[in-house]
């Protein structure tokens, strides 16, 4: 079997596309958001719940590729507890990953399990599904911030 | 296997690509022809030639080239007309694409308040958006045929739904998504019993079955040069000449006027009046030579061999536990496109684990969302044949499956 594509599906990947944290929508929350890859019709609803500056949760509802799947598992594993502006930072640190084709060493400390997606920077088809669930966090996060100063 | 076309192997080697070996060093296993078809030798060659040595623009140019160059153009309206069995050679008209003469036809037919367009719920995005904005533009209701749950149109309420309101009843020959082959004729004559404009989607039954527009009596077709073995950035819109005659242009722009004045401007009779600027004129040669190549073949050989490896992939897919196929089981009653789902594994998964193993299919909603939705699915695998597929191709895909299910740990 082909290194590249061991390489694509790791482990960790199908570990939790197999069992997804945090997957289902919860409330409370300040925002909601649905989106789209118009591709390949993978889907994500996403919601944020913020509190002091906090990522208190995120809950999401997914249809999609293993990858669009473990990398929102993934994601929010990594942003849930977290203050706003660091989980920004993790999220522009996963998006320079994606963004690497294949030439970006992952930092471990900051990415976790998230440094598994290495390998689907070198699969140009695949990075937006990687990212699906990612894009969606940051918009959402973004209204709830925006409502949060407006209120 | 009875059916295949006899000279197989000689056909494949009319198709250079088809020797390209990708990483790892796989062989191509290409079963990706309704998305785009490969082109043969003789295609690549003729639009080498003309822009080698007759290169000019067409219709414009007072000079030998231009006059080689307009020939080789004309030439090809000529062969498409022969293809089509058109009564007239003024009722090509070349468009970029499949979907540039679908949206040229939606944009011109008269529409208003009070009437209504019907399409089909297995139609591609092309036959569907194009409607949705001219009745959104125009005021008009648009109307759709369901479909039954072994994907064919349901025509159970179809005296309701084509009625003498109906303007226009526009339809696809052979699903890309199903590969349900419609009844064109019975759509046709309902159409034409309220006096409503018929307009068929032929880009997935060009490629395999024989296109006779005066047999079918539609007043409207369109096809896609890039899977009937041409190359991309050329479609066709045939219509029938009194009816292109009384359509308002829809570009406006050189080669498509009799005169102009700063006031006003009178038009070209079709195909001019449709075909604004310089056309893609290569494109062109090469769509001739590409229809001139299937007809050398035979339409009929390329549909027995279509319907051969379409009944063995059947066969195939059905041998993997947990696939499910979309659309009819019977071959006869289907183009050679098969979507299908294997439980477990998303479409992206399978295409990606196959595409390692050098073989080249489908994954997505193939631009027909509203067909999956129907049947409950987001995605599915599609895999699609040509007159250069082999028995072995389906062999290879086939046991791709069984090693996608043991790789993702299914079953």
């Amino acid at each position: 079997m082909s290194a590249e594509l061991d390489n694509l599906y790791q482990e960790i990947i199908l570990d939790h596309y197999k069992n997804p944290h945090h997957k289902g929508l919860r409330d409370p929350f300040e925002s909601e958001v649905h989106h789209v890859n118009p591709t390949c019709g993978d889907e994500v609803t996403l919601r944020v719940h913020l509190a002091d500056g906090v990522v208190e949760d995120v809950s999401y509802d997914s249809v999609g590729c293993s990858i669009s799947q473990a990398s929102a598992s993934v994601m929010a594993d990594l942003v849930i507890g977290k203050p706003v502006d660091e989980a920004m930072s993790i999220h522009q640190t996963f998006l320079e990953l994606m963004q690497g084709k294949g030439n970006v060493e992952p930092d471990e400390d900051v990415l976790e399990d998230g440094i598994a997606f290495a390998g689907v920077a070198k699969f140009p088809a695949r990075v937006k599904c990687a990212l699906l669930s990612w894009m969606a966090w940051k918009d959402a996060t973004t209204q709830a911030q925006t409502e949060g100063v407006s209120s | 296997m009875e059916g295949l076309l006899p000279d197989l192997d000689v056909i494949r080697k009319d198709f250079p690509i088809l020797e390209r070996v990708l990483a790892g060093g796989q062989p191509l296993v290409y079963l990706d022809s309704a998305n785009t078809s490969q082109k043969p030798q003789v295609v690549i060659d003729t639009m080498v030639d003309h822009l080698e040595r007759h290169n000019a623009n067409i219709a414009r140019a007072m000079h030998q080239l231009g006059a080689e160059s307009t020939e080789a153009y004309e030439g090809a309206r000529d062969k498409v007309a022969t293809f089509l069995n058109a009564p007239s050679r003024n009722e090509i008209v070349f468009t970029k694409n499949a979907t540039e003469a679908l949206n040229l036809l939606a944009r011109t037919i008269d529409l208003g308040p009070g009437d209504n367009v019907v399409i089909t719920e297995m139609e591609h995005h092309s036959n569907i958006v194009s409607w949705q904005l001219a009745c959104e533009r125009s005021g008009a209701e648009l109307r759709w045929f369901g479909l039954t749950d072994d994907g064919r149109l349901d025509l159970s309420n179809a005296d309701q739904l084509v009625d003498e309101h109906t303007k226009v009843l526009a339809f696809t020959w052979v699903s890309n998504m199903l590969g349900t082959i419609n009844p064109v004729t019975d759509l046709v004559a309902r159409a034409k019993a309220v006096g409503a404009l018929s307009v068929i989607d032929a880009s997935q039954a060009a490629p395999q079955l024989t296109v006779d527009v005066q047999a079918v009596g539609c007043d409207f077709l369109v096809f896609t040069g890039h899977k009937v073995c041409g190359p991309t950035g050329i479609g066709v819109l045939w219509g029938r000449e009194e009816l292109l005659n009384e359509l308002p242009p829809f570009h406006g722009g050189g080669e498509m006027i009799e005169t102009v004045t700063m006031a006003r401007s009178t038009y070209a009779k079709a195909p001019h009046r449709f075909e604004a600027g310089t056309p893609p004129i290569v494109e062109a040669v090469g769509l001739g030579c590409a229809v001139d190549y299937l007809g050398h073949i035979g339409l009929d050989a390329i549909h027995r061999h279509e319907l051969a490896i379409t009944a063995y992939a059947l066969e195939g897919l059905q041998s993997v536990p947990g696939v499910t196929i979309l659309g009819p089981l019977d071959a006869a009653e289907r183009g050679g496109a098969i979507s299908f789902e294997l439980d477990g594994v998303h479409p992206h998964d399978i295409a990606q684990v196959l595409d390692s193993r050098g073989v080249a299919v489908r994954a997505g909603h193939h631009c027909a969302k509203p067909a999956h939705a129907r049947f409950g699915v987001q995605s599915t695998t599609r895999m699609s044949s040509y007159l250069y597929t082999t028995p072995a191709e389906i062999d290879a895909l086939v046991e791709g499956l069984h090693h996608t299910r043991s790789y993702f740990k299914v079953g």
